[in-house]
C-alpha cells in the first residue's frame, strides 16, 4: 500500500505531470490532485473509452488484455491503465 | 212541509210539537234586526207565508205515522193483465238511515273456517313462540299449507327497486422498483467464464485431492477475504502504476529513450576509426549519494536491469550501505533498494538464477538477496557462527552447476588469503562451507579473483601488491603461476570471453596490460595517466575492452583497430573530481553504465566505430560466432609473439 502511494507521489513530482487520478470500481475517483470535478470528467469519459478500447483488444483475442491506452492529444499526453476494476489515469505534457 | 230555518233557541224536543212550535218557530224566526235588542226575540224569514191571525189559529191536526216521508205516494206501474197502469197501493215505506258492512262471517262458511285455521295456528305460534324459535319455524313449515297457486287470479306483481349508484373502487399498488440492466456477450466475455469454470474445476479437483490441508485452506481463505474487503485499496493499481511511472519518464526522456534505440553517430564515418560515447541515462538516489559507486552488475535475464553496490572506499570512513538496483526503463527511481550495515564491495547476480545476488560487505560479511522475495532482509547472511570473513570481502562469484537443484558454488574473496568454497542450495539457501583453500603465502591480499570461464578449476587472483597468481582449485596449496603485473595494487583480473589464454588486468599504477596466461609477459600494455578504476572486456567482440579512470574518462580500445592507442577517450562525468569506480558492458544493448565515487551511475551508447565487427570480404559469408572473435584475437597474439620469438 505504502510502495503504491509513494510510486502515485513521485509521479505526481515527475517534470510535466499536471495530474493523476485513481478511479474505483464504480467510477468515483479515490485519489486526485486535481480539483474534483475535473477529475470527475476525466474519470466518467475514460471510462467508456476504456472499456471500449478493452473490448476491441479482446475481440480480437480473447486471451490479450488492454494494459494501457495513450491518447497523444495537441496540448498534453493521457494516459489511462485498467486494473482489477480500477482505473489510473495520468496526464502529462511532455513537452515541457 | 218543512223549511229550513235557523233556529237559535233549544233545538226542538220532538216531532209531537204542535203548529204552535212552527209558528213559535216562525216566531220565533221573526224579526232579524231585533236580534241584537231582544235576544229571544223571533226572527221571520222574509219569504215566510204571512197567515192571518185566524189562519194563524187554526189547529191543524198532524198525524205521525210510520210512513217514511220519502216514499213514493203514488208509484203506478203497468199491468199488462189489465193493460193499464195501476197504481200499486203498496209501497216500500222503508227507509234507510245507516249502513255499516261488518266483517262477521258465519261459522261454518268456508271463508270462516279458513280464518279459524289461520287463526289457530297463529294462536298456537304465539303460544309457542317464546320457548323455542327454532322449533317454531320447523313446526310452522310442517303445518304450511301448500301454496295455492290461483290460475285464474293470478297476477304478477313486480317492482324494481332502486338501482346503487355504481361506484367503481381500485387499489394501486406501487410499481416495484425497476433497475435498468445491459450487457454484451462478445467473444472475450464468453472466453471468461470459460476460464472461470475450468479453474473452478481444478480448484474442486485440488480440494478432493489436498482434503488434510483442508484447514491451512479456510485459514488461507479467511485471510484471502479479509485483504479482498478493505474497500478501496490502491494496491489494486499497483502494477499500473509502475507501468505509468515508466511511461511518464519515457516522456519526460523521450530524446534519450529515441538515441538508446535509434541513434547512431552518423559522424563516425569521418572520425577516422574513433568512436565517441553518447550520454543516455544517469542514475542517482537520493539516499546514497555519500555512497560511492563499488559495484556494478548486469542482469543476464532482464537485460535493462542492473544492480549497483553502494559503499565506500574510504577505508578510515565506513558507514552504511546499499544494495540498488535500476532499470533503463526508469531512471528517476531505483527498481529495489536494500539498506544494509556496512558498504558493499562487491556483488553479483547469479546467471541463471536472476533473481539471487550475492553480495560481500566491507565488515567481512556476506549475503544473499532474493528479488523475488520480499522484505529488506538478505535470504542468507554469514555471521561469524558460519564462518563470517574477519576483513572486507572484495569479490563474490556465484557459479552454475549443471544440475539445477544442486547446490550452487559461492566463491569469496576476502582479504585474507582465505578462499572459501561455499555451498548454496537454491532450495532452502542455507550456506554450508565446504574445504577452504589456503594460499599458503602468508602476506597475501587477495583483492580480485576471476574464474575461467571453461576451464572450470582455473582461476586468477590478483593481489595488493600488484602480482597475479594463476591457481587451480585442486591444487589448494601452490600457485600455478605467478605474474609480476603490476607495481601497485590490482583493481581488476579479467578472462577474455571468448579467447581461452587471454586475460586483462588494470592498477593503480595507470596501466592495463593485456596477458596469454601461458606466457609470463604482458602481451599489451597501456598506459592511461591515470590510476585505472576497473577494466572490462566487451561481451560482442574479443578485442574490445574498456577502461575507466580515476580522472573521470571512459578510455575504449579496440586492438583489432589499433593496437596502441585507445580508439576512444571520453570524459564523462561533469564535475572533475569525480572518480569513475567501475564499468560494465550492457550484454545486448550497445550501452556501459559507468559508475563513480558520487554514488551516479552514468549509461552512455557506443558510437558505431567502438562496435565493429570484421568486414565481410566480398563473396564471402560474414563468419559469426565466437570462434571469430577467438581467431581475431589469436591472429593479433600471433603478431606479437613471433616479433618476440624473432627478438629472442
Amino acid at each position: 500500500m505504502a510502495e503504491v502511494e509513494e510510486t502515485l507521489k513521485r509521479i505526481e513530482a515527475h517534470k510535466g505531470v499536471i495530474g493523476t487520478i485513481v478511479v474505483n470500481a464504480e467510477g468515483i475517483p479515490i485519489r486526485t490532485n486535481l480539483d474534483n470535478s475535473t477529475a470527475v470528467q476525466y474519470a466518467g469519459l475514460l471510462r467508456h473509452l476504456t472499456m471500449l478500447a478493452r473490448s476491441t483488444v479482446r475481440d480480437i483475442d480473447p486471451q490479450n488484455d488492454l494494459i494501457v491506452l495513450r491518447i497523444r492529444t495537441k496540448k498534453y499526453e493521457i494516459m489511462v491503465a485498467p486494473e482489477n476494476g480500477f482505473l489510473l489515469i495520468v496526464i502529462q505534457n511532455p513537452c515541457e | 212541509m218543512r223549511k229550513g230555518s235557523n233556529v237559535q233557541k233549544v233545538p226542538k224536543p220532538t216531532k209531537a210539537s204542535s203548529k204552535k212550535k212552527d209558528e213559535e218557530e216562525g216566531v220565533d224566526t221573526g224579526d232579524g234586526w231585533d236580534e241584537w235588542s231582544h235576544g229571544k226575540a223571533l226572527t221571520k224569514p222574509a219569504d215566510q207565508l204571512e197567515l192571518t191571525e185566524a189562519e194563524l189559529k187554526e189547529e191543524i191536526t198532524r198525524i205521525l205515522t210510520a210512513n217514511n216521508p220519502h216514499a213514493p205516494q203514488n208509484i203506478v206501474r203497468y199491468s199488462f193483465k189489465e193493460r193499464s197502469y195501476k197504481p200499486t197501493s203498496v209501497v216500500d215505506q222503508m227507509a234507510v238511515h245507516f249502513v255499516l258492512e261488518g266483517s262477521l262471517l258465519h261459522q261454518d262458511s268456508d271463508e270462516a273456517r279458513r280464518l279459524r285455521a289461520k287463526e289457530e295456528d297463529g294462536g298456537e305460534v304465539e303460544e309457542a313462540g317464546e320457548e323455542d324459535r327454532p322449533d317454531s319455524v320447523a313446526s310452522k313449515t310442517d303445518k304450511k299449507e301448500p301454496k295455492l297457486t290461483n290460475q285464474f287470479n293470478f297476477s304478477e306483481r313486480a317492482s324494481q327497486t332502486l338501482n346503487n349508484p355504481l361506484r367503481e373502487r381500485s387499489c394501486q399498488t406501487e410499481p416495484p422498483p425497476r433497475s435498468i440492466f445491459s450487457a454484451t456477450a462478445n467473444q472475450w466475455e464468453i472466453y471468461d467464464v470459460y476460464v472461470e469454470e475450468l479453474q473452478k474445476q481444478e480448484k474442486n479437483k485440488e480440494k478432493q485431492k489436498a482434503i488434510p490441508s483442508k484447514k491451512d485452506n479456510e485459514k488461507s481463505k479467511k485471510k484471502m477475504m479479509l485483504m479482498e474487503t478493505q474497500g478501496d485499496d490502491f494496491t489494486k493499481v499497483g502494477k499500473a502504476s509502475k507501468i505509468f511511472e515508466r511511461m511518464v519518464n519515457q516522456n519526460t526522456f523521450d530524446d534519450i529513450a529515441q538515441d538508446f534505440k535509434y541513434f547512431e553517430d552518423a559522424s563516425d564515418e569521418f572520425r577516422d576509426q574513433e568512436g565517441t560515447l553518447l550520454p543516455l541515462w544517469k542514475f542517482q538516489y537520493d539516499k546514497a549519494k555519500r555512497l560511492s559507486v563499488t559495484a556494478l552488475c548486469w542482469n543476464n535475464k532482464y537485460q535493462d536491469l542492473f544492480a549497483v553496490g553502494m559503499g565506500s572506499y574510504d577505508f578510515s570512513k565506513q558507514g552504511r550501505g546499499m544494495l540498488v538496483f535500476y532499470s533503463l526503463k526508469n531512471s528517476a527511481f531505483p527498481e529495489y533498494i536494500y539498506p544494509t550495515n556496512s558498504g558493499v564491495l562487491c556483488l553479483h547476480i547469479h546467471e541463471q538464477h536472476s533473481h539471487l545476488i550475492a553480495v560481500g560487505f566491507y565488515d567481512g560479511c556476506v549475503a544473499v538477496y532474493n528479488l523475488k522475495e520480499e522484505g529488506l532482509e538478505p535470504v542468507y547472511k554469514s555471521t561469524a557462527k558460519t564462518g563470517k570473513h574477519t576483513d572486507p570481502v572484495w569479490q563474490v562469484r556465484l557459479e552454475n552447476k549443471t544440475e539445477m537443484m544442486g547446490p550452487h558454488r559461492m566463491c569469496l574473496v576476502p582479504a585474507t588469503p582465505l578462499l572459501h568454497n561455499c555451498f548454496v542450495s537454491i532450495c532452502t539457501i542455507k550456506c554450508k562451507f565446504n574445504g577452504m583453500l589456503d594460499a599458503s603465502c602468508p602476506q597475501l591480499v587477495v583483492q580480485r579473483l576471476t574464474f575461467h570461464k571453461q576451464i572450470d578449476y582455473l582461476f586468477l587472483v590478483g593481489t595488493e601488491e600488484g602480482k597475479i597468481h594463476k591457481c587451480s582449485k585442486t591444487y589448494s596449496s601452490q600457485f600455478l603461476e605467478t605474474y609480476n603485473a603490476h607495481s601497485m595494487a590490482v583493481d581488476a583480473v579479467k578472462w577474455n570471453p571468448f579467447h581461452p589464454k587471454v586475460f586483462i588486468s588494470c592498477s593503480s599504477d595507470w596501466t592495463v596490460k593485456i596477458w596469454d596466461h601461458t606466457i609470463n609477459t604482458p602481451m599489451f600494455t597501456f598506459d592511461l595517466n591515470a590510476a585505472v578504476g576497473d577494466v572490462s572486456w566487451s561481451p560482442y567482440s574479443s578485442t574490445v575492452f574498456a577502461a575507466v579512470t580515476t580522472d573521470g574518462t571512459v578510455h575504449v580500445f579496440d586492438l583489432n583497430i589499433n593496437k596502441y592507442e585507445a580508439i576512444c577517450q571520453q570524459s564523462v562525468v561533469a564535475k572533475k573530481k569525480t572518480k569513475l569506480t567501475h564499468i560494465e558492458f550492457n550484454p545486448i544493448y550497445p550501452i556501459i553504465i559507468v559508475g563513480d565515487d558520487r554514488g551516479y551511475v552514468t549509461s552512455l551508447k557506443l558510437s558505431p566505430n567502438l562496435r565493429k565487427k570484421p568486414k565481410a570480404k566480398k563473396g564471402q559469408e560474414l563468419p559469426k560466432g565466437p570462434e571469430v572473435e577467438i581467431a581475431k584475437m589469436e591472429k593479433l597474439l600471433s603478431l606479437l609473439r613471433e616479433p618476440e620469438q624473432n627478438a629472442v
